[in-house]
């Protein structure tokens, strides 16, 4: 009796795309709560929130971007290896727009001034945050031009943009590092409103995403494509348009991760912005039960992904453990997580569940 | 059912039994092969044919039942250990590599070997050998799978199972469904030989005159249960079709009845008008009417352009000689989304890779087409959605548990109802089915003809295609028929069969 009601749950909450991102998380935070003192404790200061937890958010905000973007891409069967790219190329041109008298070799002192004042920037932050997004939407259109039109294989097609992409990114700071100290700019990566507000903007991506998707027609095509862009192609779909749509939207969604990064560090670091941030947002998009062949997704499902990868990050450095064995333990936590959601490993279990109930 | 007999028997399945979430797919069905026999397993869509197979060749294990082997009880644990066992299957899909050569995927794992290399030159001969001796069949080992048609791959996977796994035990699941005539002949005759070698062979298909053709005994199951084993010669073709079904089959009756009187409603209105309508190398220049209320059957063999043609006219590609002109207005853009918005729609011929989108639930799939000609923002609300999902299901009498089940889940026929389904959502005018009762059971193929008749006394025009010359004469008021890529003639209604096949065969 017990058995078969045990089954029957657990049957209904495998059926749940959130179920297992959400069993993850609560397990590895429930570790915190036993093995480190504190880890849940909450101060309010300046009526800002401070703690563990908000750090696990504010550190997870850049790659909680890049997961958005990357879920749709990865669901219409593609992926994006570009992201960690576009967001240094993102990270440059918003620093040549607030400063580009830092390139130059000679300045008059006048404008020498300017370089450091925390006041000045030479176009204003509008127009910065407008032409940055746009090229990062032309970052993610282009992906999209050579997946959907010219059907290179999407992995080899944002390949090229990868590598090209730190190249363009130097390219347009001449090579140089540009610090950033135009304050309002540090305010997207480092403002707190009650909250972090890099989180804020998590939430509009994630609003946007998900008015975008399921809001229209979008979300149903691109999980169709995904599946089957044949099938979707006899039944009118436009399974181009829907996937230059995706990689598109990736690209935005890698601009603004672009902006918050590098508000953070405060300078537009074309070389070690963004570095295998792809990586961790695709495997978020695997945590979060999204299958890398495309079809059905789940956007929060993949930020709890994100959460998952940072949970584990932060409550190790809580719990002590050095920085050179953090990688080798997180691999050991994915290596758990990803076999919650193995097909073989779910059949065992409903094997014992379900085994000799008579 | 004393173990005594099961010792003649080369398999003896016994009170097999396997449930899914929801369905009962197995009850209790007993099933008996002999030695060198052709035994034809029957039955509907979703009857529990396949679960039977599954469990006898290890992909699914059953909850209850034996399995006797050549008089030993086995338990067949993956489809690798019942290769293993001697059982070999033939799938309607072909498992071989499309992109491997025709002789790797004959000898793929047994290749032979000269100084620790592959020694392809022999590797192809033994190929060709092994094709030529056992199918009769003389084709370019050297080309790639994926170069050659279906059926020709259907039979490198034949010769593979036959050649390479010994096999005791053949299952050929719907292996003729993409064969044309000679084809089927051929692997008849294989068959046979088989046959008379003592290997016992497991037939399934929806073709019913093939199983009278080859066939020594008939299972019929039907709803997961045993109806009954009898000998082919003496079952009557009605009687197998009643115990199919259920029930007796009047619809076919009728249906001769709806046609004439349908044929009185054909409107003078051409909805379709192509004229010297082609490209190159694909189709032919030809010219083809379509009138409102009509239906139009494309009769002709495989690889006659039948498919082709009407991919044109759903605007796949772009032809290139000729004009379409559809509702009196003349087609300049191609497209499967421009022929929607004209109502035109093409159900495709290959179910699986163009018509269903499997991880989707059966109602995303029936909106889908609709939703598509709407566009991205004018999204139907889900209300809205399970609206028209239900009516179809209703309509069309479509097998699922609920509007949310993966359409994957459903049987063959249902999926194809809900491809219908999709296309009858954008209310066409104009209905081109290819091969719409491919791979169907009797009971559902005759529904399906009828709906065809009954759209077209709503008015809507219809192409009908399908490889059953009898089905296209039964459904349609005017034939077209195809061959080498041409249009070679068209006949009215009342045309004789055999004038027509005539025609196919090229021999006017």
């Amino acid at each position: 009796m017990m058995r078969s009601k045990l089954s029957g749950i657990w049957r209904k909450a495998e059926q749940s795309k959130l179920f297992f991102p959400l069993l993850a998380l609560a397990i590895i935070l429930l570790f915190d709560l036993i093995t480190v003192p504190g880890f849940f404790n909450i101060q309010i200061r300046n009526g800002n929130l401070y703690g563990s937890l908000v750090d696990i958010f504010r550190n997870a905000s850049v790659v909680m971007l890049l997961a958005i973007g990357m879920t749709l891409v990865i669901a219409t069967g593609g992926i994006d290896l570009s992201v960690g790219a576009v967001m240094a190329i993102a990270a440059s041109v918003a620093a040549l727009l607030m400063n580009p008298y830092v390139l130059a070799t000679e300045l008059p002192p006048n404008l020498m001034k300017l370089i450091n004042d925390p006041n000045f920037t030479y176009q204003p932050l509008w127009v910065v945050l407008l032409v940055t997004l746009l090229v990062s939407i032309l970052c993610g259109l282009w992906n999209g031009l050579l997946v959907a039109y010219i059907r290179i294989q999407p992995m080899v097609a944002t390949l090229i943009l990868m590598i090209a992409g730190r190249g363009i990114a130097q390219l347009i700071t001449n090579g140089v590092r540009i610090q950033i100290f135009y304050q309002p700019y540090a305010f997207i990566g480092q403002g707190w409103i009650v909250l972090p507000f890099s989180l804020y903007l998590v939430a509009f991506v994630y609003a946007l995403a998900w008015l975008l998707t399921r809001r229209t027609a979008i979300g149903l095509f691109i999980e169709s494509v995904g599946i089957n862009f044949r099938s979707s192609y006899f039944s009118g779909i436009d399974e181009k348009k829907v996937k230059l749509l995706a990689y598109a939207f990736c690209g935005l969604c890698a601009g603004i991760a672009g902006l918050v990064a590098s508000s953070n560090i405060k300078t537009s670091d074309a070389f070690n912005l963004g570095q295998t941030l792809e990586l961790d947002a695709i495997l978020a998009v695997v945590i979060g039960g999204t299958l890398m062949s495309g079809g059905r997704f789940s956007l929060l499902a993949s930020l709890i992904g994100v959460l998952i990868i940072q949970a584990i990050t932060t409550s190790m450095y809580a719990f002590g453990v050095p920085a050179f064995a953090l990688q080798a333990i997180k691999s050991v936590v994915v290596i758990f997580v990803i076999l919650l959601y193995s097909e073989q490993v779910k059949v065992l279990v409903r094997k014992l569940t379900t085994q000799k109930e008579a | 059912m004393s173990d005594k007999n099961t010792n003649d028997l080369l398999v003896a399945m016994r009170g097999m039994t396997k449930a899914f979430p929801g369905v009962q797919a197995l009850e209790n069905v007993d099933f008996d092969l002999r030695y060198g026999e052709i035994h034809a397993l029957m039955g509907g869509n979703g009857a529990g044919k396949s679960t039977l197979i599954k469990v006898l060749t290890g992909v699914e294990k059953p909850d209850d039942g034996v399995i006797t082997l050549a008089g030993r009880e086995v338990h067949v644990r993956s489809p690798q250990h019942a290769q293993s066992l001697g059982i070999s299957t033939v799938y309607q899909e072909i498992n071989l590599c499309p992109n491997l050569t025709v002789a790797e995927n004959i000898l793929i794992g047994r290749e032979p070997m000269k100084f620790g290399r592959i020694d392809w030159k022999k590797l192809n001969a033994q190929a060709r050998e092994i094709l030529l001796r056992v199918l009769e069949m003389d084709i370019d080992v050297t080309q790639t799978l994926g170069s050659y048609s279906v059926a020709i791959q259907q039979m490198v996977a034949i010769a593979r199972a036959l050649e390479i796994e010994s096999a005791k035990l053949l299952i050929l699941d719907e292996p003729t469904s993409s064969l044309s005539i000679h084809e089927t002949e051929q692997l008849f005759t294989v068959m046979r030989k088989l046959k008379g070698e003592g290997v016992g062979i497991i037939f399934i298909t929806h073709f019913i005159d093939q199983v009278y053709q080859i066939s020594d005994r008939i299972t019929v199951i039907r709803n997961g249960r045993l109806v009954g084993t009898y000998e082919t010669v003496a079952l009557p073709r009605m009687e197998l079709i009643t115990k199919m079904i259920g029930r007796t089959l009047t619809v076919l009756d009728e249906m001769s009845k709806t046609k004439v009187e349908t044929s009185k409603h054909i409107s003078k209105e051409k909805v379709l008008e192509a004229r010297e309508f082609g490209q190159t190398g694909e189709v032919e220049p030809l010219d083809l009417d379509l009138h409102a209320g009509e239906v139009l059957g494309l009769a002709g063999l495989m690889g006659s352009g039948r498919t082709e043609t009407v991919g044109l006219l759903f605007g796949l590609e772009t032809p290139d000689s000729g004009t379409l002109t559809i509702a009196g207005k003349k087609v300049e853009k191609f497209s499967p989304y421009d022929s929607i918005m004209r109502g035109l729609v093409l159900s495709p011929e290959d179910r699986k890779a163009t018509g269903i989108v499997d991880d989707l639930t059966v109602r995303e799939n029936i909106i889908l087409a609709l939703q598509a000609g709407q566009g991205w923002f004018k999204h139907l609300s889900s209300q809205k959605q399970y609206e028209i999902a239900e009516k179809y299901i209703q309509m069309l009498e479509i097998a699922t548990p609920s509007p949310d089940q993966p359409v994957k889940n459903l049987s063959g026929g249902n999926q194809q109802k809900v491809i219908l389904a999709r296309w009858l959502a954008t209310n066409p005018q104009i209905l081109i089915l290819d091969e719409p009762t491919r791979g169907i059971d009797v009971g559902t193929k005759a529904e399906i003809q009828k709906l065809v008749l009954s759209l077209a006394e709503e008015g809507k025009a219809c192409i009908f295609i399908s490889s059953e010359l009898e089905e296209v004469m039964r459904c349609s008021h005017r034939i077209a028929v195809l061959s080498d890529r041409k249009k070679v003639a068209e006949f009215g209604s009342e045309v004789d069969e055999q004038v027509v096949m005539q025609s196919m065969a090229g021999e006017s």
